[in-house]
């Protein structure tokens, strides 16, 4: 099968206060896979994110999305690029003042011309997909953590996106969410031929879900490959980080040699 | 320790910055507010509708007391300073003029400020940080058109009519003490009302609070968006917002008295 990009990151920089956040990223997803980004905290893979979703502006580098250069579109084209794709934000970020029905319904109502009573059957439609349907008059507030990632959910698929974006999905949930988690994220992926990128640095939900698996690590990808060339790989990052070792190349503590001279002044 | 000047020249600089960027915010709401209806991407009638209920409807008890219980007091410190003179029945024309032209304007600013500019940014600064405005921003919807310009309007239709609410209320306490504390004649002190007050009195009034809605919403709304740092956050802009709110509305107040009545015009 022919593999057609839909996203393409070209020599991403960004610097935030000095300090290069991106250095140089270079990443490639095709249509219809599950592309999981990993990474420790504070590597940069949530900045990463935000480049692709038009968040933030590269300070050099490129965004495409869909054969459109993020970089140099104005907010109206930008509008339509943001329509065709949908983000689960690692809070699910619902809109704490509508009901779950009026959350999922938000994007139909403001850039669809369906009418009402079509509105609610896709509504249902989404709701039914995350095993959430009956639950449209109830507010986020009375919702448990990974029912609102479910709801959220909904909501980045209503307006049937070609992609969707997860931060951190399983984040903070019980095993057996993360697992209903997951087990959504590959279903859309094959049933709506979704092409799904999830930031994550939870490494049961990465091997359960991924097609390709890249790994940032201070700003830069170290490793990218399928599940099994990464499972097999020998870098010693990505084994240390599949692994959970405290000892590796990514060591926590800092250097022994000055740490009497800091304790004693 | 560092160097005064440079200590002063980074606060006039900040402070520049902000009013720069607070008079953005004003340019696109204005920007939304009149080519949303032709781009059929106007706030939504409910929300403006909520938002001028809140705003309105719901500080009319806490407007009319502090506009009542203000004529009282004008009235009987006026009575006392005026009884020595024999002039008790100028108590009617004094309540009138000060409240109509100062009292009304900038007491009412000053409650909605506490009131409705506190609730904006706690209300957007939490929307902040929990993720929502972003999620507003990837549905392709646009913040200031979602959330900023259902409150600029709110504030700037309801400001005033609460002003001439507070207008009528100051000059009802006044005729209270004018009636029965002072014994003078009811039909005489609603004709010195009369012969004193002037359009020019009540319109410079409401033009005032047109000013004060504008600062109040634009003040509110810009700290909200720019909110960052968690609850603690919320709590710290909220308080700049309302401190912010306060000075500004004076200060506006000072220009345009001297405007209104001391230049040529």
């Amino acid at each position: 099968m022919e593999k057609t990009p839909v996203i393409e990151i070209k020599d991403l920089v960004k610097i935030f206060d000095g300090r290069r956040v991106l250095n140089g990223v270079n990443l490639t997803v095709y249509k219809g896979e599950t592309f999981v980004l990993m990474g420790g905290s504070g590597c940069g893979k949530s900045t990463l994110l935000r480049h692709m979703i038009g968040s933030y502006k590269p300070d050099t580098g490129s965004v495409w999305l869909m054969g459109k250069n993020l970089t140099t579109l104005n907010e109206d084209q930008m509008d339509e690029v943001k329509k065709k794709f949908g983000m689960l934000f690692q809070s699910a970020a619902l809109f704490d003042s509508m009901t779950v029905g009026e959350n999922v319904a938000l994007p139909l109502r403001e850039h669809t011309k369906l009418d009402d009573s079509v509105i609610n059957i896709v509504v249902k439609m989404k709701l039914e997909l995350v095993g959430l349907r009956g639950f449209e008059n109830l507010m986020p507030s009375q919702l448990s953590g990974g029912m609102k990632k479910r709801v959220g959910l909904a909501r980045a698929i209503a307006m049937d996106p070609e992609i969707v974006f997860y931060d951190e999905p399983t984040a903070g949930l019980d095993p057996i969410v993360s697992g209903v988690i997951d087990k959504l994220i590959s279903d859309l992926t094959k049933k709506l031929s979704i092409t799904s990128v999830v930031v994550t640095h939870d490494m049961n939900s990465v091997f359960r879900i991924a097609d390709r698996i890249a790994m940032l690590h201070q700003g830069k990808i170290v490793a990218e490959g399928t599940k099994q060339e990464i499972e097999k790989s020998n870098n010693g990052l990505v084994r240390q980080f599949v692994k959970g070792d405290a000892d590796g190349p990514v060591t926590f503590f800092k250097d022994k040699g000055d740490y009497l001279k800091d304790l004693i002044g | 320790m560092k160097n005064p000047v440079a200590v002063i020249g980074s606060i006039v600089l900040g402070a520049g910055t902000t009013a720069v960027q607070i008079l953005s915010l004003f340019i696109q709401t204005v920007y939304w507010t009149i080519t949303g209806p032709f781009k059929r991407k106007f706030a939504k009638s409910e929300s403006i509708f909520d938002q001028m209920v809140f705003t309105g409807v719901k500080s009319i008890v806490i407007v009319f007391f502090v506009a009542f219980f203000t004529g009282i007091v004008i009235a009987m410190q006026s009575a006392y300073q005026l009884s020595r003179l024999g002039a008790t029945v100028y108590v009617a024309a004094l309540v009138a003029v000060s409240v109509a032209r100062e009292l009304g304007p900038v007491l009412t600013a000053l409650v909605i400020a506490g009131r409705i500019g506190a609730a904006i940014t706690a209300e957007i600064g939490t929307m902040v940080v929990t993720e929502q405005v972003e999620a507003l921003n990837t549905l392709a919807l646009n913040p200031i058109r979602f959330l900023v310009v259902p409150r600029f309007l709110a504030l700037l239709v309801m400001l005033p009519c609460l002003t001439v609410f507070s207008d009528i209320a100051g000059i009802f306490g006044g005729y209270l003490v004018g009636v029965f504390n002072l014994h003078i004649n009811p039909s005489l002190y609603w004709s010195t009302t009369y012969r004193f007050l002037e359009a020019k009195d009540v319109l410079t009034g409401v033009y005032k609070s047109v000013v004060f809605g504008i600062i109040i919403s634009m003040v509110g709304c810009y700290q909200g968006l720019n909110t960052k740092g968690g609850a603690e956050g919320v709590g710290k802009y909220t308080t700049v917002s309302v401190v912010a709110s306060f000075i500004l509305v004076i200060v506006a107040d000072c220009i345009m008295t001297a405007i209104f009545y001391f230049s040529k015009m």
